[in-house]
């Protein structure tokens, strides 16, 4: 069985569980936690999408320039 | 100067294709200007490419090509400045724990609806990417890493040579300031209300 948490333990743990970093004991308990209360449900939602939306950031389409660059180092080296 | 062989050429072309892209935008983040961006790629590339040999997990590939690629950018740093970026009077100001959501979820602004929603909404990409090169380097790499390219903290920590505990505190940390910028952005296109708690003065 999962102990009950409070919110601000979830909160606490809450960036640790989005980046799956906490034990299986742990991350069952605040998942237990987030599906009876809307508040950190809520919380949670908003830290994941924005953290969806920093990882977008990484995308962008490479210049052809170095698409030949790269081609370039595996034909001479 | 090591040969590679035909099937590890195949291989070296197709995962670089697949992730050329990805490599380019993060490398974007991390020097903040293009022409450093495709230099730092075109480098961390040749390197892979004469180091391919010695990869004994071809599965390991792409975070192996990430870990040299942040190798590169630092070494390349350290070349070019003795000392790191000065921390900027407007990131130092602020506190360890800002969040964005608390900041705008707050009962007076309810009437907004869904306040914390709306933000997202009106976020542009260039506000956040903006804001993840605005982040002092030791704070943005650790960002970069764990949110751009999943790694774990562990991952992370062995990709630094720095303790996890480091690792945590840092993304703890840039992440703090990175929700504390956007909400800067936030309030200087009219989205938000500036005068709210924590907001900007
Ligand atoms: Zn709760």
């Amino acid at each position: 069985m999962t102990q009950d948490l409070r919110c601000e333990e979830v909160i606490d743990k809450l960036l640790e569980y989005l980046d799956r970093e906490l034990d299986a004991e742990t991350e069952q308990a605040l998942a237990h936690h987030m599906a009876t209360c809307r508040a950190c449900f809520t919380r949670a939602e908003f830290e994941r999408k924005l953290r969806a939306r920093v990882s977008e950031t990484g995308k962008a389409k490479a210049p052809d320039s170095l698409r030949r660059r790269v081609r370039a180092i595996v034909e001479h080296y | 100067m090591t040969k590679v062989g035909e099937p590890l050429r195949a291989f070296f072309e197709a995962e670089v294709d697949r992730l050329l892209d990805r490599l380019y935008g993060t490398a974007l983040r991390m020097t903040r200007n293009g022409a450093d961006a495709e230099d730092l790629v075109a480098d961390t590339l040749a390197k892979a490419w004469i180091k391919l040999p010695e990869l004994k997990d071809r599965q390991a590939f792409e975070k192996w090509v990430f870990r040299i690629l942040v190798n590169s950018f630092i070494s390349a740093r350290r070349k070019k400045q003795a000392r790191p970026r000065e921390v900027t009077a407007e990131v130092q100001c602020g506190e360890d724990s800002f969040s964005l959501f608390e900041t705008v979820h707050q009962p007076f602004l309810l009437w907004w609806g869904n306040p914390e929603q709306e933000l997202l909404n009106k976020l542009l990409r260039e506000d956040i990417e903006h804001a993840v090169e605005e982040l002092p380097e030791e704070f943005r790499l650790v960002v970069i890493m764990v949110e751009l390219w999943d790694l774990s903290y562990a991952e992370a920590a062995d990709a630094l040579d720095i303790p996890l505990g480091t690792v945590r505190s840092r993304l703890a940390r840039g992440r703090s300031l990175l929700q504390r910028m956007l909400w800067r952005q936030a309030g200087e296109a009219g989205i938000a209300a500036c005068n709210a708690k924590g907001g900007p003065r």
